[in-house]
């Protein structure tokens, strides 16, 4: 690991932003304390010694368990269930159906088109339709086989292609038309005359194919609605205040204010348990109707059957760029198959056009997103969301521009580089940008200058290769799921005599590290052990609401919440201190464990002491804190997505060996530079990166959600191919290579202590990299993801055929489908003298037929 | 997955016993090694045994030894971990050894034993799902269903031998021995398997493998090579097992090649064994015999990877593997 100051050349930060900076809250502190420095975690040693309880350890007396009867089929209509057989079987309490909780949820408030069971209509294989209750797991499951359903089987819509061909059957009654769930379509600047003053254009197609979180943690949740009616559930999930309000919502007339949730401690999130799930919805329910704790634990498959993962993506880019290589204009398009139900799919439309614009300068940007609904597990937010294919397409499009014009496909990079402190084309706020340093540092750290395009051969006949590719990431989204003006992040502090302090916030530690960031920036404040801080979160009867953990938002959301309501606490400390001891409060320092004059460090006291004082003068000690984004600069339909406090940049080389003969490669080792803004605890956030790092590989070498299509009496069969650990294929600890970690502190003003995300930025560049480090090696162009060496090798016999030397979707309607986006939105750029507004207002593409 | 089904677990104390038992219950029963093929599978209801025998107490079933003759000697219950770190094996039987360290991974060779890998059962990614799972396509003809989902016009099921140690068993022509109620008898290695999905094994289901035999070491030189995406704990979708007898002055006197993880069984690549046989392995006689080998290489759509794939690469690891009996 190497920690860096920014390099003077790129994205070095100004003086200016440094001394205004949050992060230097302290003046009398020469130094951090314990910002970064690497503490363990305030949760480690009783997640290492087994002794953390997941929800699937929590048990209750007189708990029943639940289990769901799934669809068989992947599009249906419900003609009849009888579940009279089952409700005689031995052991049955409860049973319930999708009459029970006719109510329609969502995560967000444009796609509430879920039911906790399906009361009509089926739309993927693994549907609920059903749940059962019973005094053991397997009477359960014996139970549901008893139930029968009488499906009519409807045309099933298989994906893009098929959706956009079919406009019957509609899965959904609302939406653009037929089975288009969302058309997006915005153009910045004047893209004819950007195309106009390129000298060399391209336009490629690219697919990208889906791919699921794949947590060890299967999702679990335990329901209890007690005799003075009130309900608690303990759940796996990701955003407890989310689940609150669908829990409301489905289980109206029961007022939220009786609903507890308790976000139980995660086995792997990555936003696979960012909505609110029917298993949870169900066991909610089902302990009201029975009386008793309910308890559910998802099997394996199930967990593909909730999914919420990456969207299969099929992108057309068409870029213009100068003789040197700068961007004059990108046309974009996407088209997301997005499954059977809404997610966050729309966010996740727009995330395909969002941040293009943040890493390299592009003068006029034109992007159109489509969104289509399939009779598919529903796709949602996977680390990276929606951000990872256009990014996939953008760093391998970049690679082949370089190629063409005869440049170094760094120096392409860097001279394209979107200035910091400025406002992009589509109106997204970037402050610090570390872009620079970080492609510095892996093309030193890999030796790309001396090694790309040598073609070595190993030992066993493999051929090495080098590629790059960069990204960038938000530190949260700037706006809410639902519209509202409250704060996106609360924290409540609390302190008393005993030297007591503890965090109160709705955030939700998924592995990450969250909860532990709020004992550091809390100890930092008040110069206190972090590990000596309790740390209360994610229990919406407990905690101030923090919207979750989700878009890398919680370190600068939750940090910045917290570090109000700490120096707000340390102000009264001070307060009774300076009285105390007759110094003024703008002399004392909170370190050490202790309060003191800075000029006479020997006159203070302990915390605890200081903190006693305080009480006996000001009464019982408590703070809060909460942090809302800045407001964005995107004042046109569709901008809310995209704005962040702060972006992270990251750059990767990765090294292959690409056997030849079969296409086979393995990745032996990668570079990787993160802009991390600053690093609150340097070993965690490399976990973060290694992380990622592990994650992205598993997406660019095999990971992807096949699915079987067959038919069978005349019916057709669709459904996942392979759900399960040993089947749908991820890397295990052999496959990881070897990481050679830089991270790049460049300050953000709007980060506690400058800090930016670090969670999902560095996996984006790996899919990418790998792909155009096979074309180094092996001189073949795979525009899919994943580059699994069937494509790698069916490339390389198509060079050897004489053929085109790639392996991708054909730029025809054969591979892009036909979709008629309407007119766009125009928006002026910056440049242009736009502020952030439309210059017109396209009616809406015409309306579904009902 | 679901937990497992309940059932009866015994503990006989001697091969007798056991066999007695397995007798006595007749298709209800079934013997368990390590476990690692038979309980995922009842997880998955695909073998639901009432009576499962533990063969863990089964004194003779643990020995190895080296016989006079130089044979080498493995009791069924010998785990696939005590035999990669066997010096002798890593001395003489370089090929077999590989193919052992190439099952799944340490914890599972910990557990799995030679005997339960020699008798896997076959594998089918139509079949090798949850009981959910099946339900949605209607099961298939290997449990529970009437269709062949691979070829659904055949009458009989395809399912893949997926053993990493059996073609290079076969192409080295162990013998496999069992006990049954009316005594011991013996089976060259290839005699044990036949190509079908469902009955994929010649042995009746209460005959108790024993030992499997190694020849002694001599003038041949067997190889293993096996093709999967993940070097961790796949199965293989293609393994090649490969033997050959040389002469003196390095004339191959007698070949054998055999294919797993593309049939029912272990499939000899005969075009390629015919090519090798009274020549002088060179570069040339390398790529010929792998080339030769695309034609068995019928792979079918129920395993990992591509099916195009995977019949364009079996020549090379064909090619790859008869290199490594240089
Ligand atoms: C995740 C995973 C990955 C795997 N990867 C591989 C792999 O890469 N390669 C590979 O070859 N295998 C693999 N396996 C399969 C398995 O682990 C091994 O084949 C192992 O050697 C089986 O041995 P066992 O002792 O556990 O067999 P068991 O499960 O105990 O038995 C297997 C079968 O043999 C029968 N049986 C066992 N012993 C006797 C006997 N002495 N007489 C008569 N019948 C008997 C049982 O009734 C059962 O039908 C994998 C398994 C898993 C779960
Ligand atoms: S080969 Fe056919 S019958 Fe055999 S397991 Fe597969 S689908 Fe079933």
């Amino acid at each position: 690991m190497v920690l860096d100051d920014p390099g003077l050349k790129h994205g070095a930060a100004s003086p200016q932003a440094r001394s205004d900076a949050p992060w230097q809250h302290d003046k009398n502190k020469d130094e951090l304390e314990h910002i970064g420095k690497p503490i363990r975690k305030v949760d480690a040693r009783s997640k290492v010694s087994g002794l953390t309880q997941y929800a699937d350890d929590l048990t209750m007396p007189r708990m029943l368990h639940m289990k769901l009867l799934r669809s068989t089929m992947a599009h249906a209509e419900l003609a009849h269930i009888d579940t009279s057989k089952a409700a005689e079987v031995p052991g049955v309490k409860g049973i319930l159906t999708g009459k029970d909780m006719p109510m329609p949820f969502g995560i967000l408030p444009v796609s509430q088109d879920e039911h906790a069971l399906c009361p009509d209509h089926v739309r993927f294989v693994g549907d609920p339709i059903v749940a059962i209750a019973a005094t053991e797991e397997e009477i359960a499951w014996d139970a549901c086989r008893l139930v029968e359903v009488d499906y009519r089987e409807l045309r099933t819509i298989g994906g893009v292609h098929e959706a956009a061909a079919n406009e019957e059957p509609r899965l959904h009654d609302y939406g653009v038309r037929g089975n288009i769930h969302r058309l997006e379509n915005l153009e910045f600047g004047d893209l004819a005359d950007g195309f106009e003053r390129a000298d060399h254009i391209r336009e490629d197609t690219f697919w990208f194919e889906g791919n699921t979180h794949l947590p060890l943690e299967q999702h679990a949740s335990l329901a209890h609605f007690d005799k003075d009616g009130k309900l608690t559930i303990w759940s796996s999930t990701q955003t407890p205040h989310y689940l609150h309000r669908a829990l409301a919502r489905v289980l109206h007339p029961l007022p939220a204010n009786r609903i507890r949730v308790i976000a139980t401690p995660h086995g792997g999130g990555f936003g696979g348990k960012s909505d609110p799930f029917n298993h949870e919805i169900c066991a909610a329910k089902m302990s009201m109707l029975t009386g008793r704790p309910v308890k559910v634990v998802l099997t394996r498959e199930e967990v593909f059957w909730c999914h919420r993962g990456r969207h299969p993506v099929l992108m057309r880019s068409k870029i213009g760029v100068s003789k040197t290589g700068r961007i004059t204009a990108l046309d974009f398009h996407s088209f997301l198959d997005g499954g059977a139900y809404g997610s966050y799919g729309t966010a996740s439309t727009f995330y395909t056009g969002a941040l293009q614009t943040v890493t390299y300068a592009v003068e006029n940007y034109h992007f159109r997103g489509a969104r289509f609904f399939t009779n598919k597990a529903p796709c949602g937010p996977k680390r990276g969301h929606g951000t990872v294919q256009p990014r996939f397409a953008l760093e391998v499009q970049l690679d082949k521009v370089a190629c063409d014009l005869g440049i170094d496909p760094a120096k392409l990079r860097l001279d394209n580089l979107a200035p910091r402190e400025s406002v992009t084309a589509n109106y997204l706020r970037i402050g610090s940008m570390g872009l620079g340093a970080c492609i510095e540092k892996v093309v030193e750290g890999s030796g790309w200058h001396e090694r790309r395009g040598k073609k070595e051969v190993t030992k066993d006949g493999r051929i090495r290769g080098l590629g790059l590719a960069c990204s960038s990431y938000l530190s949260g989204a700037g706006l809410p799921i639902y519209w509202n003006g409250m704060p996106h992040s609360g924290v409540q502090l609390q302190l008393d005599r005993s030297g007591l302090c503890t965090v109160f916030c709705g955030s939700t530690d998924i592995g990450q590290g969250s909860d532990s960031v709020l004992g550091w920036i809390v100890g930092e404040v008040l110069g206190i052990n972090p590990l000596d801080i309790k740390v209360v979160t994610g229990d919406t009867d407990l905690t101030p609401v923090d919207l979750g953990s989700y878009s890398s938002r919680v370190t600068v959301m939750t940090g910045n919440a917290a570090m109000q309501a700490a120096e707000r606490a340390r102000e009264i400390v001070a307060k009774g201190v300076a009285k105390k001891i007759e110094v003024p409060a703008s002399r004392l320092v909170f370190a050490e464990g202790r309060v003191f004059d800075a000029e006479d460090p020997e006159t203070g006291m302990t915390f605890m002491e200081a903190v006693g004082i305080a009480e006996a003068q000001l009464g019982t000690i408590g703070t809060v804190g909460s942090y809302t984004p800045p407001k964005s600069a995107a004042k046109f339909r569709g901008g809310g997505v995209g704005p962040s406090p702060s972006y992270s940049y990251s750059a990767t080389v990765v090294e292959v060996e690409v056997d030849p003969e079969t296409g086979i490669y393995r990745v032996p080792k990668v570079w990787m530079a993160h802009d991390i803004g600053r690093a609150l605890n340097p070993a965690i956030a490399m976990g973060q990166i290694e992380g990622s790092i592990y994650m992205g590989l598993g997406e660019a070498m095999m990971e992807e959600m096949a699915y079987r299509d067959r038919s069978h009496k005349g019916q057709r069969i669709f459904l996942h191919k392979i759900p399960s650990m040993l089947e749908y294929k991820s890397p295990s600890t052999l496959e990881m290579p070897d990481c050679v970690t830089y991270m790049i502190e460049d300050p953000d003003k709007n980060g506690p202590f400058g800090a930016k995300e670090v969670g999902q930025g560095p996996l984006l560049p790996i899919m990418p990299a790998v792909a155009n480090a096979v074309f180094d090696a092996v001189d073949v162009r795979v525009d899919e993801n994943p580059i699994s060496c069937e494509k790698v090798f069916a490339a390389i016999q198509a060079k050897n055929e004489g053929k085109d030397a790639r392996f991708g979707p054909a730029l025809d309607a054969t591979g892009i489908p036909d979709v008629d986006f309407g007119e766009s939105l125009r928006i002026k750029t910056p440049w242009q003298g736009g502020d952030g507004t439309a210059s017109n207002a396209p009616s809406r593409t015409k309306k579904a037929k009902k | 997955m679901l937990r497992l089904p309940k059932f009866a677990y015994h503990t006989p104390k001697d091969a007798v016993e056991a066999v007695r038992i397995a007798k006595q219950y007749g298709k209800e029963a079934m013997y368990v090694a390590g476990g690692t093929d038979l309980y995922p599978n009842m997880k998955r209801r695909h073998q639901t045994p009432q009576q499962v025998i533990s063969l863990r107490d089964v004194p003779e079933l643990h020995s190895m030894e080296v016989l006079p003759d130089g044979r080498l000697q493995i009791g069924a219950m010998v785990t696939l971990t005590t035999l990669e770190h066997y010096p002798h094996l890593l001395a003489h039987y370089k090929g077999f050894a590989h193919a052992v360290r190439e099952i799944s991974t340490p914890l599972l060779r910990n557990m799995g034993t030679i005997g339960g890998n020699l008798l896997l059962d076959t594998r089918c990614t139509y079949y090798d799902q949850s009981h959910e799972w099946r339900e949605s396509i209607d099961y298939c003809m290997k449990k529970d269903g009437a269709i062949c989902w691979v070829a659904p016009g055949s009458p009989r099921c395809w399912a893949v031998q997926s053993s990493d140690t059996v073609p290079v068993v076969c192409a080295m022509e162990a013998e496999i021995e069992f006990a049954d109620e009316g005594g011991l008898r013996t089976l060259k290695a290839d005699d044990l398997y036949q190509d079908d999905g469902i009955q994929y094994l010649t042995k009746k289901p209460e005959e108790l493998l024993t030992k499997i035999t190694l020849p002694a070491p001599g003038n041949w030189k067997a190889s293993y090579l096996k093709l999967r995406r993940r070097d961790t704990y796949d199965f293989p979708v293609l393994g090649v097992g490969a033997c050959l007898w040389f002469a003196e002055d390095g004339t191959i006197e007698k070949a054998n090649v055999r294919l797993g993880g593309i049939g029912s069984y272990a499939m000899p690549a005969t075009a390629t064994e015919k090519l090798l046989v009274g020549k002088k392995l060179t570069d040339e006689l390398i790529a010929d015999a792998g080339a030769a080998a695309m034609k068995p290489a019928r792979t079918m759509d129920n395993t990992d990877l591509d099916v195009y794939w995977r019949k364009k690469v079996a020549p090379i690891y064909v090619a790859r593997a008869l290199k490594a009996c240089l």
